[in-house]
């Protein structure tokens, strides 16, 4: 588990990357999120033992990371952290499918290890692909997408509220864990019958804040929208940039790419 | 129980889409009809003390593990079932977007099965009716076990559900749920333990905000009955769309079976659906070669062909496979390069202005 100010420092830094400015970062934010969703449905879309096929897949990430100036080791290590947790979720495919599928010399691989490595693949994948979108985009922005490419306003509202007060009561949350740690003296009085009022107390303050919010809210004119004064436009490159990689993804998807260039390749030598 | 995209099929990931979404516009249309403004800036900021609230760990007595506050069903008596079902699913959408906590297309089945079933099952059919209409104590913790417990064990079981349907993980389906279900009994017991403190700290506290809650609910009106109705349709409905496309994907019982009758009936069935489904695909467009079926026919014809020429065999799988490595290779290099070079250019392009 790891600590309150290290998540609110990872948030945070992901919200500033998307204040960055690049050839990604401009697209209209619409256009890179039905285009990352295609992307996930196509790399999802593939059985069990798929590997080869998926790679030729990692040039829609690795391109937009290079287009987009994002810090590759920051992305690389967000990608690194979901592992284990696929590799747990994908352990259990060796152990029941053990028909052998490719045998490479003395060494048989049975079906159950490419698929173990097709999930960590995918996840990589995928995963990888919803940084970048974020990274690039901004939460606020792909909340307006959304709700333009037809999300309900009630959710769109309150999803931005909820991403403007996670900050503050994280921070609150920190605050209060640290005083409980500190007033813990090594382990007592971090159980069971100390976490229920302190977590009512939080709660209380909480609605009490929340009130006061919608007051002041009320008093500036507030009926139910935001009124934002972006200014975003569905252009030329916006619709370059979906139908090229979907048209990419496409081609991927239908034509066994990664085979007919290795047989192509050995081809040559043989 | 956060799902993750790895491990869903583009049809389970996309149904399960499809109804969460339905079931967002209901709740929105709802809340806008019937509620003042108000409740709004409160779903936000409960969804946010939510997201915070899961962070502050207590100690388990005995196990030495730490546990946090699920959430749920804490905000379906804290808000009513509309307003905690959109603020659960906007809590979720961080989640997938911020920590990797479930993939993007898993959200429609992330937010189904830990939504749905404390807003709409364990809200109103299990706490409102333990609790009555006079909450004591003792009422107020065996409503909040009882109804966190359901609706984890539901949830459990409908990612059970989900992920075989999309055949992409090998866990037969019973070995699955003799995993899920008993871990999330206890997950269950626990998470209700400290729903149950924290609701009885509201309710010396601010008695009122529970008790509004129960009482202007819009869902009070309609009867369990019409409820229990829909949720049957919705079962029926997704899980009609729902095995129609896992039986393109055959398990590990269908495959074993494969294997031991030497392909013969199974085989052929697996072939005809195959057929139908390939003629709908073809129409449908772009998912056309999602062919697995056909492999597995292969697969098993050619287990039945190993006893002969195994040699033979297993030099064509193997000159196939071999393509295919050289391939992924000679893709990655090229991946590698173009990054680099798109890099540089940039960087330069950076110096120079």
């Amino acid at each position: 588990m790891r600590s309150i100010d290290g998540t609110v420092l990872d948030l945070k830094r992901l919200d500033l990357l998307a204040t960055g400015d690049s050839i990604i970062h401009r697209l209209d934010a619409r256009a890179k999120v039905v285009t990352t969703l295609f992307f996930i449905i196509m790399v999802v879309s593939y059985n069990r033992y798929a590997l080869a096929e998926l790679t030729p897949f990692l040039f829609f990430p690795v391109i937009t990371l290079a287009l987009s100036n994002l810090p590759i080791s920051y992305i690389l290590k967000k990608i690194a952290t979901i592992l284990p947790l696929a590799l747990f979720v994908g352990l259990f495919n060796p152990l029941f499918d053990r028909e052998i599928q490719v045998i490479l010399g003395p060494v048989a691989i049975s079906g159950g290890w490419i698929s173990l490595v097709s999930i960590m693949g995918r996840s990589a994948l995928t995963v990888g692909s919803a940084i970048i979108l974020i990274a690039t985009t901004g939460f606020i922005s792909v909340c307006h997408a959304l709700n333009r490419l037809g999300m309900p306003r009630v959710f769109t509202i309150q999803l931005l509220f909820l991403y403007r007060y996670i900050f503050v009561l994280t921070e609150e949350a920190a605050r209060t864990t640290r005083a409980r740690e500190l007033r813990a003296c090594g382990k007592k009085g971090l159980g069971f019958s100390s976490f229920g009022p302190l977590i009512g107390h939080l709660l209380i303050r909480t609605w009490a804040r929340a009130e006061r919010i919608h007051m002041a809210m009320v008093v500036r004119g507030f009926s139910g929208e935001f009124h934002s004064r972006q200014i975003n436009r569905f252009g030329c490159n916006e619709y370059l940039y979906v139908i090229g990689w979907s048209l990419v993804f496409i081609i991927l998807r239908t034509e066994d790419v990664t085979g007919i260039l290795g047989a192509a390749f050995t081809g040559l030598f043989s | 129980m956060h799902m993750a995209d790895a491990l869903l099929s583009p049809a389970v990931g996309i149904t399960m889409w499809g109804v969460t979404a339905g079931t967002i516009a209901y709740c929105s249309t709802k809340i806008k009809k019937d509620l003042d403004d108000r409740k709004i800036p409160l779903m936000g900021v409960l969804g946010a003390f939510i997201f915070a609230a899961q962070m502050i760990n207590f100690t388990i007595p005995a196990t030495g593990s730490s546990g946090h506050i699920g959430g749920g069903l804490l905000l379906a008596i804290l808000l009513g079932p509309h307003a905690a079902f959109l603020t659960i699913a906007s809590v979720l959408v961080i989640q997938a977007l911020f920590f990797a906590d479930g993939g993007i297309l898993a959200l429609g089945c992330n937010i189904f099965n830990m939504g749905i079933f404390p807003a709409f099952i364990a809200y109103p059919l299990i706490y409102k009716k333990i609790i009555g209409h006079q909450p004591s104590p003792t009422r107020l913790s065996i409503a909040s076990i009882i109804g966190v417990i359901v609706a984890l064990q539901l949830g459990a079981f409908s990612v059970v559900l989900e992920t075989v349907a999309s055949g992409i993980s090998a866990l037969p389906f019973t070995t699955f749920v003799i995993l899920m279900q008993p871990i999330h009994l206890a997950i269950g017991f626990v998470e209700g333990l400290v729903t149950a403190t924290v609701v009885s700290f509201v309710y010396t506290a601010r008695p009122e905000i529970p008790q509004s809650a129960m009482e202007t609910r819009p869902l009070g009106n309609i009867s369990v009955r019409n409820i229990v109705l829909a949720f049957l349709t919705l079962t029926f409905l997704t899980g009609g769309v729902l095995s129609w496309y896992a039986s393109e994907n055959p398990d590990g019982l269908e495959w074993s079976i494969a294997k031991v009758t030497g392909a013969g009936e199974v085989t052929g069935t697996e072939q005809s659906l195959h057929h139908v489904l390939a003629a709908i695909q073809g129409k449908t467009a772009f998912l056309a070669n999602y062919s697995f079926p056909s492999k597995q026919g292969e697969k098993a014809a050619t287990e039945v062909a190993t006893a002969g020429k195994e040699g033979q065999d297993t030099s064509g799988r193997l000159g196939t496979s071999v393509s295919g490595g050289v391939g992924s290779l000679l893709t990655l290099t090229m991946v590698v390069l173009i990054g680099f070079f798109l890099r540089r250019k940039k960087s330069c392009k950076g110096a120079e202005g």
